[in-house]
């Protein structure tokens, strides 16, 4: 579409020229490479707390990064005001890290190739306030509903559309607009007199509010949460040890996510401080696994046109067949691993260094029926849905929160266990895997990652697996 | 007064031109320098500036928020129009307000040391120096140092202006800066980092480069080869890192927010006594120097001290001003938010007072258990509080840290953890908002083989 009828030139009159002289004020003290990252983020969100609307906000950001690579070394400022003077100065503020003559800025862009993958039916500008409000409240009143039990409720509803150029040394130039929307659901329940418990749900993508009119609406989100909270009134101690685990299919992904993931992003490779270091090639996994990080998968929460450097995003194989096939790739690493960018750079906000990131991380389905794996196991835990979880990336040391687990006895769910940590290594761990279910799912879309200080959305997926072995983190001996 | 505190008050005077029957601004500007090295080279430089500005109106018990970083007029005019828009969609709270004008005020006390001109007189190179040097001493510890994630100096120059429609109008400026290094430890096919950090609001309280450099080598080498034990049921030492954590845990049970919905499990238990008589936990953000101490909280009311659990018994909950009128308490000036929306709950310096005897003292009452030193993913039930978490430590035989372990989980319920904190230690050192000394629960469950 070329720069002219951009949201940038449109609102701040930014033309080609202007992007060409701050990448050359950036360039003024050499190094190989320099981009800029504009960005304009406006967002609303929406609670309802104890039936009440207590909450209504938006916000307006705006900004642009300045970043110049000079070999390993990368040099970073950025302006809140897009001002040419502002923009110069914080040019000439990331040219400090490179020492020597002017480096060429390649004249004239090209505009990115990119994906068109998000549903942006109504743009939320469009949508009047008072209909968002509507999604809390029907949420509130659905999760009542649910349960005689359910006694306290907070939902919110947030919605986000970001505008983003990228213009870059080597000419290359792109442009995306971005939406996100979620809604999340806490419900407490209790017995009569007895122990609150809780329940979570939430889901959303890369859509707009229609998405909660039409496809997932806030009913489904307020029932899963209350049912959350009521099964855990009946739930006993998680069990301590070592036991067979099956993780049911969708947000249980996390695993994949914690467990691989983040040991295959590129900067830890080329450091070689990851626990995967060294190992492409090698057999990390059982030969039942094949695992994907796609950035292009439609309307999800981890997909991205371009990733944050300007780059189309793509599927890349991590694991094939349990064999470790490759990292996530941003521009830095690429240019010091002689590689070439996997579409992985993302970046939380225009104040932030991009660096590789996962997108949407999932495990390829399998041969097994979902039942006939838990009717194989004699003694476990069964897993439906998690938490959060973290990696210690050095060690390959992983974490995962179960929040409803069942116990599984002579090849049946039984009753339900209180949330506990499960804890495994990463090359290691997926070496158990012995079923893997033909009911590959992908989670509802609230997953946040964060790494270095930076949180970027993203997306996870797993059908049923069976896991041999993992370390339970309960108080039942 | 400032150019940042007549914009927040000119947003709450326009605010009431435009119909608020309240409203409060901040407004915020702060200024980040940070610079990463690795392997003995520089890898990143950082440096940038932002400002932005927050409204909360109330249109009688409704109230609308907006948050801007654009602080033009126009921007401003924008940002006080949109809250009053969102307003009008909400629903009517009773207990929405501002707080009480006779709580609004100023730490009326000696100088809180938040600023030091120290952190913006510090020169780039010298910065850079004292990354390079603190991954230097680290890497030269031990021939098993072999290689480095890098390390860090940071600093962060801050003013924050804010203004409400009752009168109130204050401002303060903060400073800190930080020195961290990651090295990382390998032998036999085991490998391991760890971490050590110092950050302070003036430059000359910060812990020497050869020290962070030192400590944070001797953390990563004592963690190689760890073993995987049995499960079973232990005493467990936190050292101050991970109680700080802990500590950060019981927070969020203590919190009004939480209090007021049934969400914790101290709820209704004010004047009870809920833990051992080891435990006294206080708040205080009058503390000079400390990070978590200011002239006022987010809604203008003034820093104080808060006896939060006195040798086991329940004190206080933390609370605003909103959670106090839930609550029927008076709030604790505990206020916290960035720039818009209503105010959180949040700690001043929140910390458990430091018992007699030293950390080794401690270890050598255990015959068998577990010494944590790193917490990962560790997941509190506020509502329940069944507490589950990652852990890699040293194993504790007949008084002595013996062996390193990993790949192990601890868990319990905070509410019986209290009751069986059986130890606090003399090593109480506050390096951020929430601080710890070393502390000995008499049993938890550890996941093993």
């Amino acid at each position: 579409m070329g720069l002219s009828p951009s949201f940038f030139a449109a609102k701040f009159g930014i033309t080609e020229r202007d992007l060409e002289s701050y990448l050359s004020e950036a360039l003024s003290a050499g190094g190989e490479y320099a981009d800029l990252y504009f960005e304009y983020l406006s967002t609303s969100s929406i609670g309802i707390d104890e039936g009440i609307v207590k909450s209504a906000s938006e916000s307006v950001t705006l900004g642009v990064g300045v970043r110049v690579i000079a070999g390993e070394r990368t040099g970073y400022a950025y302006s809140d005001d897009l001002s040419p003077e502002k923009i110069r100065k914080a040019a000439r503020v990331a040219a400090l890290i490179a020492r020597g003559p002017a480096s060429v800025v390649k004249t004239g862009f090209t505009e990115a190739r990119k994906h068109n993958l998000y549903s942006m039916v109504i743009s939320p500008h469009d949508v009047s306030l008072a209909e968002r409000v509507d999604l809390v409240k029907r949420a509130d009143a659905a999760a009542r509903a649910y349960d005689h039990r359910v006694f306290q409720v907070i939902a919110n509803y947030a919605d986000s559309v970001r505008e983003v150029l990228v213009a870059s040394s080597d000419g290359r130039l792109s442009f995306d607009r971005q939406p996100m929307a979620r809604i999340g659901v806490a419900a407490l329940a209790r017995e009569a007199d007895g122990v609150p418990q809780q329940g979570y749900s939430g889901g959303g993508g890369r859509v707009t509010m229609d998405f909660f009119l039409n496809e997932k609406t806030p009913e489904h989100f307020a029932r899963e949460a209350a049912r959350q909270a009521i099964v855990q009134l009946s739930a006993v101690d998680a069990p301590a040890g070592e036991s067979v685990v099956v993780l049911g299919p969708g947000w249980p992904g996390i695993l994949l996510h914690e467990a691989v993931g983040h040991g295959l992003e590129a900067d830890f490779n080329r450091k070689g401080v990851s626990a995967f270091s060294g190992r492409i090639g090698q057999q990390v996994a059982s030969p039942l696994c094949t695992v994907i990080d796609d950035g292009t998968i439609g309307s999800r929460r981890g997909s991205l046109n371009v990733d944050d450097e300007g780059v189309p995003t793509q599927k890349n194989v991590l694991i094939e067949n349990g064999i470790l096939r490759g990292y996530l790739q941003d521009t830095l690493s690429a240019r010091l691993l002689k590689s070439t960018s996997t579409g992985s750079g993302r970046r939380e906000s225009y104040q932030h260094i991009p660096m590789p990131r996962m997108t949407n991380t999932y495990m390829l389905a399998g041969q097994s029926d979902p039942e006939e794996i838990i009717r194989s196991v004699p003694k476990g835990i069964y897993c439906a849905t998690f938490g959060g979880g973290q990696v210690d990336i050095t060690s390959g040391n992983f974490v995962f929160q179960a929040t409803e687990s069942y116990l599984i006895e002579n090849g049946k769910l039984t009753r339900p266990v209180k949330g506990a940590t499960l804890i495994g290594n990463g090359p290691e761990a997926l070496k158990y895997v012995s079923m893997v279910g033909h009911d590959l799912q992908l989670d509802e879309g609230i997953g946040v990652c964060g790494k270095e200080g930076q949180s970027v959305p993203v997306g996870v997926g797993i059908p049923t697996v069976k896991i041999d072995k993992m370390t339970v983190g309960g108080t039942a001996a | 007064m400032s150019e940042l505190l007549d914009i927040a008050a000119a947003a709450t005077r326009r605010a009431l031109e435009l119909g608020a029957t309240g409203a409060e601004c901040t407004v915020s500007e702060g200024e980040e320098f940070s610079a990463g090295v690795r392997m003995r080279e520089v890898e990143n430089l950082k440096q940038a500036g932002s400002r932005g500005a927050g409204i909360r109106v109330l249109a009688g018990n409704l109230t609308g928020s907006f948050r801007t970083s654009d602080l033009s007029m126009q921007g401003i005019e924008t940002m006080v129009r949109g809250a009053l828009d969102l307003a009008r969609i909400t629903t009517a709270d009773p207990h929405a307000g501002l707080p009480d004008p006779a709580d609004l005020g100023r730490f009326n006390g000696p100088d809180l040391k938040l600023y030091d001109e120290s952190v913006s007189r510090m020169e780039t190179e010298v910065k850079i120096a004292q990354a390079l040097r603190a991954e230097e001493v680290a890497l030269a510890v031990d021939p098993r140092i072999t290689n480095s994630e890098g390390a860090s100096f940071d600093s962060h120059l801050g003013a924050r202006a804010f203004a409400n429609s009752l009168g109130f109008a204050g401002e303060y400026r903060t400073s800190s800066c930080g020195l961290s290094v990651v090295p990382v430890a390998k032998q036999n096919g085991s490998m391991e980092r760890d971490y050590w950090h110092t950050s302070a609001r003036e430059v000359s309280r910060l812990e020497s480069p050869e020290e962070v450099g030192r400590r944070a080598a001797e953390r990563a080498l004592r963690r190689l080869n760890p073993r995987k034990v049995a499960t079973q049921k232990v005493p467990v030492i936190f050292e101050p890192r991970t109680a700080r954590m802990l500590l950060g845990d019981l927070f969020d049970a203590v919190n009004g927010g939480a209090i007021y919905r049934h969400a914790s499990f101290l709820a209704g238990k004010l004047g009870e006594k809920i833990a051992s008589e080891a435990l006294t936990i206080i708040d205080d953000a009058t503390m000079p120097g400390l990070f978590g101490s200011s002239p006022f909280d987010d809604e203008g009311v003034a820093s104080r001290r808060t006896v939060v659990i006195e040798r086991g018994v329940l004190k206080s909950y933390l609370l605003n001003s909103y959670t106090a009128r839930k609550l029927d308490l008076k709030t604790t000036g505990n206020a916290s938010r960035g720039l818009a929306g209503s105010a959180g709950v949040g700690p001043g310096n929140f910390y458990i007072e430091a018992g007699a005897r030293s950390e080794a003292n401690l270890i050598a009452g255990v015959r068998q258990g577990l010494y944590v030193t790193e917490l990962i993913g560790a997941s509190a039930n506020t509502v329940t509080g069944d507490y589950s978490s990652g852990a890699v430590g040293q194993w504790i035989e007949n008084g002595e840290l013996a062996y390193p372990v990993s790949e192990i989980t601890i868990a319990g319920n905070l509410s019986q953890m209290l009751i069986n904190l059986e130890q606090v230690g003399a090593n109480l050192e506050f390096r951020g908002s929430i601080a710890s000394p070393a502390i000995l629960i008499g049993e938890m469950t550890i996941s093993g083989q």
